[in-house]
Order: C-alpha cells, then sequence, then structure tokens
C-alpha cells in the first residue's frame, strides 16, 4: 500500500489496494497558516487522524465514484441524492446561514430551476431573496455586481452556460476587474453558475464550454463540479468565498446519484480531488469527461495498466501540488476535456504542466480535447466532437508503450 | 414575503389630466406642458434644434408626461429674508462653492494633463456642473452614485476629497483607487462612489444592483428605515443601449429606488444625438417602461435640484425610479485627445452664455442672497484646495512593485496553490509583486 504524503504538514491520501473504484480517502482541505473557516481534517500518513487548528470534522469521509455502493465501516451512514439535489441543499445551507445571501437568474423562483436547483426555494425565502430576472443577462449579472459591492452575496444563475456569453461585459470588466480597479475598496463576493458543457444533442448554441472564454478574465476564480459530493461542497466554498467564482455544472451530469455525508462539509476551491491513484499515467479530468476517463480506466485495468485518475476541480488557478506531485510519480501526462481544442483548460494545463514539471516528463503531455467545432445535433456527429473512452484508451497505449 | 414584488405594475397612464395624486407639495411631474415664466436666468424647456432640418426633433407627442414646470408652482422653503426663492444662502453657496470646485478642478486637469502628468483618456466635466450639483448635493452619505468616464466632479460632489482625486489621477498610491482605476475609475467605499465606468451603459446594471440592495435590506433584512437612493448618471449615447433599456425595465418593474439621470450634452464623441437616435426625446422613455419620465434645462443648477429632490424623495418613498433627462452641454472636447471640429461654434456659444456658474452667480447676486466678496472669497478658497491637490499628488509616491498583485483578489487564495504544496500568496514574491501569476 503506497502512501502519497502531500506538502507539509497539510494532508496525506492513503490509496486502496488494487481495485480503483473500491473505497477511498477524501483528502482534506488545505490548512492556510491565517485560515481558520473551512472544515476540515488532517489524516497522517500512518493512518491516525488528526483535527487541524479547526476543530469542525473528526470523521473520515469515504468517497465512492458515484454508482458504486460505498460499504465502508467507518463512514456515517449519509444520505443519497441527485446531484442537482446536492447542489439544492448546499445552497439552502448557506442562505439558511446568511441571510444576505441570494439569487437572481431566469425561471429561478416560481419555476424552480430550469434544471430544479432552484426548487421551493423561493416558496420558503421568497421572491427577492430568490429573483426570477426578465431576460437581461448582461443587465442582471451587473445588477447582481452592484448588489455584491453594496454588501449581498448574490448567486447569479445562468439558464445555460452559454446564456452568459451576453454578461461577458459585467463578468470580464466588472466582476474580474473591479476589485483591482477600486484599490481593493470593493469585494465582489458573485457565484456565476449554471449549466454547460454538450449534452444530447441539444445543438451548438446550447452545448458551449465557456471556461475557455472565462479564464483569462483576471480576478476571478473557475471550479467545475461531478459529484454530488464535490457539487454541494464548491456551491458551498463558492458562496463563502470572497472572490467571484464561476461554477460550471454540466447538463448530463444532473442525474447522478451519490451517498453524501449528512454533517456539514466545504470543499476546497483551489484543490484537485484524487479519484484514482496509480502509477503508470497521470490523467487529468473535470466534469463530465472524468467518467469518460473512468470508464477507460476500467478497460485501461483490465489491459494492465494503472492510470491516476485526477480530477482538477479548479480550472482557473490549476492545483499544481496535486497534479505536480502525480507527474513526479508516474512522468506521463494525458488530459482529457471537453473544451475545444484551441485556448482550452487544456491548452493552459498543459503549458502550466510544461512551465513547472518539464523535468520530470518522460514523454510530450498529451491533450485530447472535443474538436473545434460547432456541436452539432446529429447524434453521430456530436459524439465524434466529444472525446470517448475509446480514445482515451488508445492514447494511454500510446504514451505508456 | 408577499406577492408584491410580483404583481405586474402598470405603466402610468400617458394622456391623463389633473388626477395624478399628488405629494403634498403638488406633484412635479405634471402630465400638461406649459410655458413657463420663471424668473430664473437660464431659458426655457424647449428640447434644441441644432439643425434646421431636424424633423425627428421637431416632432411633438401628445403623450408628454412630464415636463418640469414646478418652479412656479412650489412652494419654495420658508425663508425669512427671501420669501420667494428656492434656496437659502447657505444652500446657495454650498452649491457654488461645488460647482467652482468642479469647474476649477477640471481646468486644473487640463493643465496638467498638457505637463505630463497625466495620461490615457481624460473626460472633462466643464459645462455640466449644475447636474452633478444639483442632483448629488441632495444625497446622504449611505446613498451611492454610479458614473461614466466623465466622473471627477460626481466623485468631487459626493465628497472625495480633491487631493485624492488628483493623486489617482496623477497615478500615484495615495489616490482613492491607489493609482490602479485611473480617470475613468473613481471610486469610494467611503462615499459611496461606486464607479467611474469605461464603456458606457456598464455601470446602470451596477447601480440597478445597489438599489436593489437597498430595497432588500428593507424587505428581506427587515432594516426598515434604509431609505437609501441610488443615482445613475449617464450620457445621450448609453440612452440607445441595451443595458440602459433592460435597467429601466428592472427598476420600474421592481420599484428599485433608484434615479436614472441623462446627461444629455447632445454628442457621443463625434457622434450627434440627433443622428443617432430615432427619437431624441430621451424622457419620453421612461413611461415606456412605467416610470414617469422628466425633462429639465441641465444648465440652471436650481431647475436641476427641484426636480432631483422629488425623484430623490419618490424613490425614498419607495415609489420607484424616475428618469431624469438634462439638457446639458459641455464646453470642452469629450476627452482631452478631442479636437472638437465637428460641433458648431455658434452652438457652443449659445451654451456658453448659459454657464451654470455664472448664472447661480447672478441669480444670487441679484437676489441679495449674497455678496460677490463672499463668492470672490469661494473661488480663492478652492483655487487654494485645487493647488494643494496638485501639490499632494506631485510628492505623493507612485506604487511600489508590491502592490502589483495586492487587490487582484479579496481572498488571495485565488491564486492557487503552488508546486510546493503552499498556497501562492504565501510566497513572498507575491508581496514583492514579482512573481508570475
Amino acid at each position: 500500500m503506497t502512501v502519497v504524503f502531500l506538502g507539509i504538514g497539510a494532508t496525506a491520501a492513503l490509496t486502496s489496494a488494487n481495485s480503483f473504484d473500491s473505497k477511498k480517502l477524501h483528502i482534506s482541505s488545505r490548512r492556510l497558516v491565517s485560515e481558520t473557516k473551512s472544515t476540515f481534517f488532517v489524516v497522517r500518513s500512518d493512518g491516525r487522524l488528526n483535527s487541524g487548528s479547526n476543530r469542525r470534522a473528526q470523521i473520515l469521509i469515504t468517497n465512492a465514484v458515484a454508482t458504486k455502493a460505498d460499504s465502508s465501516p467507518a463512514t456515517k451512514p449519509g444520505h443519497e441524492l441527485l446531484l442537482f439535489e446536492a447542489l439544492r441543499e448546499g445552497l439552502e445551507e448557506e442562505m439558511e446561514r446568511d441571510a444576505r445571501v441570494c439569487v437572481m437568474g431566469e425561471d429561478v423562483g416560481h419555476y424552480g430551476g430550469s434544471y430544479k436547483v432552484t426548487k421551493d426555494l423561493a416558496n420558503k425565502y421568497g421572491d427577492l431573496r430568490v429573483l426570477d430576472t426578465p431576460i437581461a443577462e448582461n443587465s442582471f449579472t451587473g445588477m447582481a455586481i452592484g448588489a455584491a459591492m453594496t454588501g449581498l452575496r448574490p448567486i447569479i444563475e445562468g439558464m445555460n452556460m452559454g446564456f452568459l456569453l451576453l454578461a461577458f461585459n459585467q463578468i470580464s470588466n466588472n466582476c474580474g476587474m473591479l476589485h483591482y480597479t477600486s484599490g481593493g475598496q470593493f469585494t465582489i463576493p458573485v457565484v456565476i453558475r449554471g449549466p454547460g458543457g454538450v449534452g444530447r444533442q441539444l445543438g451548438a448554441e446550447h452545448s458551449q464550454r465557456l471556461e475557455s472564454y472565462f479564464q483569462s478574465i483576471p480576478g476571478i476564480q473557475m471550479v467545475a463540479c461531478s459529484t454530488p459530493y464535490n457539487a454541494k461542497g464548491l456551491m458551498k466554498a463558492a458562496i463563502r468565498s470572497e472572490n467571484p467564482v464561476i461554477l460550471f455544472e454540466h447538463v448530463l451530469l444532473y442525474n447522478l446519484k451519490e451517498r453524501i455525508p449528512d454533517e456539514e462539509y466545504v470543499l476546497n476551491l483551489e484543490e484537485a480531488e484524487m479519484v484514482r491513484p496509480g502509477e503508470h499515467i497521470t490523467i487529468l479530468t473535470y466534469s463530465r469527461m472524468r467518467y469518460h476517463v473512468m470508464q477507460a480506466a476500467k478497460t485501461l485495468v483490465n489491459k494492465g495498466y494503472d492510470p491516476e485518475v485526477i480530477d482538477i476541480r479548479s480550472l482557473k488557478p490549476f492545483d499544481l501540488h496535486t497534479i505536480g506531485n502525480s507527474v513526479k510519480k508516474t512522468h506521463r501526462v494525458l488530459i482529457v476535456e471537453e473544451c475545444m481544442r484551441t485556448g482550452g483548460i487544456g491548452a493552459s494545463l498543459t503549458a502550466a504542466i510544461n512551465e513547472n514539471f518539464h523535468d520530470y516528463l518522460d514523454a510530450p503531455v498529451v491533450c485530447l480535447s472535443s474538436q473545434d467545432v460547432p456541436t452539432p445535433y446529429a447524434g453521430t456527429l456530436e459524439e465524434w466532437t466529444v472525446v470517448q473512452p475509446a480514445q482515451i484508451v488508445t492514447a494511454v497505449e500510446q504514451l505508456c508503450h | 414575503m408577499t406577492a408584491a414584488a410580483t404583481k405586474i405594475i402598470q405603466p402610468l397612464p400617458l394622456n391623463f389630466t389633473n388626477t395624478t395624486p399628488r405629494s403634498p407639495d403638488k406633484a412635479l411631474f405634471h402630465p400638461l406642458k406649459t410655458t413657463p415664466s420663471s424668473s430664473f436666468p437660464a431659458s426655457t424647456h424647449k428640447l434644441r434644434l441644432t439643425k434646421p432640418n431636424s424633423t425627428l426633433a421637431r416632432r411633438r407627442s401628445t403623450a408628454v408626461f412630464a415636463v418640469s414646470d414646478v418652479v412656479q408652482e412650489k412652494k419654495p422653503k420658508s425663508n425669512t429674508f427671501h420669501p420667494n426663492l428656492l434656496i437659502t444662502k447657505e444652500e446657495g453657496l454650498e452649491l457654488y462653492e461645488d460647482m467652482i470646485l468642479g469647474r476649477s478642478f477640471e481646468d486644473m486637469c487640463a493643465q496638467m494633463y498638457y505637463r505630463g502628468k497625466m495620461f490615457g483618456f481624460v473626460h472633462l466635466y466643464n459645462g455640466q456642473e449644475a447636474v452633478s450639483t444639483g442632483f448629488i448635493k441632495l444625497l446622504k452619505n449611505e446613498d451611492c452614485i454610479v458614473s461614466t468616464y466623465r466622473d471627477h466632479v460626481h466623485a468631487l460632489s459626493k465628497g472625495v476629497p480633491a487631493r485624492a482625486v488628483m493623486s489617482e489621477l496623477f497615478g500615484k498610491t495615495t489616490g482613492c483607487c491607489r493609482g490602479q482605476g485611473g480617470s475613468m475609475h473613481m471610486f469610494s467605499k467611503e462615499h459611496n462612489v461606486l464607479g467611474g465606468f469605461a464603456f458606457i451603459g456598464e455601470g446602470i446594471p451596477v447601480a440597478t444592483g445597489a438599489a436593489f440592495t437597498s430595497k432588500y435590506r428593507r424587505e428581506v433584512l427587515k432594516e426598515g428605515d434604509c431609505d437609501h437612493v441610488t443615482l445613475a448618471f449617464f450620457g445621450d449615447g448609453t440612452c440607445n443601449n441595451g443595458q440602459f433599456f433592460e435597467c429601466l425595465n428592472m427598476a420600474a418593474l421592481w420599484k428599485l429606488p433608484i434615479v436614472f439621470v441623462v446627461e444629455n450634452n447632445l454628442w457621443a464623441i463625434g457622434m450627434s444625438h440627433l443622428r443617432a437616435t430615432s427619437d431624441p426625446e430621451i424622457w419620453k422613455k421612461g413611461p415606456a417602461f412605467g416610470m414617469p419620465g422628466v425633462h429639465v434645462d441641465g444648465m440652471d443648477v436650481l431647475k436641476v435640484r427641484e426636480v432631483a429632490k422629488e425623484a430623490i424623495n419618490r424613490a425614498r418613498r419607495g415609489e420607484g425610479p424616475t428618469l431624469v433627462e438634462c439638457e446639458t452641454y459641455r464646453f470642452r472636447g469629450h476627452s482631452l485627445a478631442d479636437p472638437d471640429e465637428l460641433r458648431d461654434p455658434s452652438e457652443k456659444a449659445h451654451y456658453a452664455a448659459r454657464d451654470p456658474i455664472t448664472a447661480l452667480k447672478k441669480y444670487m447676486v441679484e437676489n441679495n442672497l449674497v455678496s460677490e466678496a463672499e463668492l470672490k472669497a469661494i473661488e480663492k478658497k478652492i483655487d487654494e484646495v485645487v493647488e494643494e491637490a496638485v501639490e499632494f499628488a506631485d510628492i505623493s509616491p507612485h506604487p511600489g512593485r508590491s502592490q502589483l498583485l495586492e487587490n487582484v483578489f479579496a481572498d488571495p487564495r485565488g491564486f492557487g496553490i503552488g508546486p510546493d504544496g503552499k498556497y501562492r500568496c504565501e510566497d513572498p514574491k507575491f508581496t514583492e509583486g514579482t512573481a508570475h501569476v
């Protein structure tokens, strides 16, 4: 059993023996010297639990891959729910905790959200706190920013992430830059969230991946959730953050089911998630492609490979520590993303890895992204624009031969 | 929570007569058009026509919703020595001082720019002082203002010290935004100046958001006495922009405590308002969204002030937004880089004759409110303030390297985790400003 010791005094991960989808320990939040708020625990390399300076969580949380039943005796019962319900739970807990947290977006109120993330919240909190806006993305995003500057903590929902292209002016100029241009006087603690990614034949305009467009905006953070567990944790972290955070959800992942802890937990916005530890190759992915990667991993394991799969989760900034440690171990990197090839997250990640870990690479970084093609409506064509598990298997075989 | 916010708000009828509910002091916004016979030095409310063949401008709508004729009807504050005047001596001096500050400051900016002390795009407010002074001097500190790139004087009127603004223009760290904003991005948390925006229309949603917060605090957070108002200042060019219309809709829909102040100076750089707008009467766009639209002579600070009082009080009472179109003019070019060749000299002369500062001075002196000497004293005082501001800015330090990365994130953990496992902001190179992000 290998132990990966990550960082000075912060965390350690215990890896399980052989099977990639058996119980795994979830890496806790990292501790910043001056930071006190997040729920976290520290797992030492000899397996002893040690709580950090914040004494909140004393339990071991195991994180099964979405559909697998979790049978660890150390787990508290928890409750099972779907990803969109996990988002709602996180949102509701934060709204309960802080009266300044409000939601703005199209159909978030009476309709309950086009993907039901805000279902029943308007009944509970009222029409002003869960605000149904007219169809004016640029203006209601700007309005949320103005509200954030004057003390509220709004969450802006884009009914589809693609619609936020209309709000690019406000997101880039005001959301990202206003804290800086005001000399630090105003903070913009907004969360911008919504479903994006390629769905099932939704057509080109509803299948966009905006993470590549937004990544250059200075001053914002971007995270992508992929499981109910990290969806809730990231939602809560994003709401509590003083920075503007864009939370990317995926249209096809809303109905994923998982058992999540009953007790409150908040994840770290800047950390990546170790999905499957391995030895031969590092596969970096996020959002829906995580599932394609895990599917490919099944095949790869049968063929005798041992891939290490990391869900990077934080698209901006990258968690260079988790990624770096993995690269130093395996010396080979494959990036699998749904973003476009040109200027996507994978492109930035490739550059970052080459810059920081060049000496540790035995082979060039390979990046599998979607084709630079407007997503076609036809099912067959759509399938070919996105990375499929077979391609992942081939790429790993080529990298590892 | 009541369903009030979801009720469809009926737009105010356009052609009604004197059956409107009146505020105790008689409603400012009358559906009638009467020619004013005001005792004020400035001239009429008629929409000016600069080109004889602009039939567009000649179009009169029967749906006149609001023209400010209140001057005659409104009961002035009781003023023992001057019962018929709209302002007391103290108020008059305050207004005069504010306008002189605006004018002197902007003139000094021009000088400093040509001497190479400030760079980039600098947009001066000369000629429009009546709007800034007329509105902002009625506000409390907690009220917010949002402006455009022509924002120096708005910031000054709201109370930002002249030295902080001048320092900001010089790019020094003592500037109101630590030198990071510049001419077009004046912010002040202390005085609730929410910017300073370079793209036109960009600030209007932000202002709408500030107004939303005010309503939220009253209705959700139950701070019953929160009656903060927000003013959004922008120009005629902005009134053709989507964000303007989208925000008029939302503000009227939710009855937000905001006043939309249009500083119609007829020109958007070199584009005449009449060439860019199908219906150039901007105040008419208010009723289309269910709020009163008012047109006022923006070269007359007292008229602006009267309209502003009513609009701001309307917002404070929770009755919703107002659109105020101020007919005004900028004496200088769009910016210090603008040669200003397109505007007709006779148009410029026409407005130069209506200089708001001269007008107020004349009014106060003729009505024996103040003496010439008192006004001279104010001018001298302001000269000293502006000189001092320049000196202060001159001796202030330039930002050091360490300032480069400080304000990118409110929470610097946003820079991420470095290869060594520590947050990158803990790296000393970050405080030095030499780290690469």
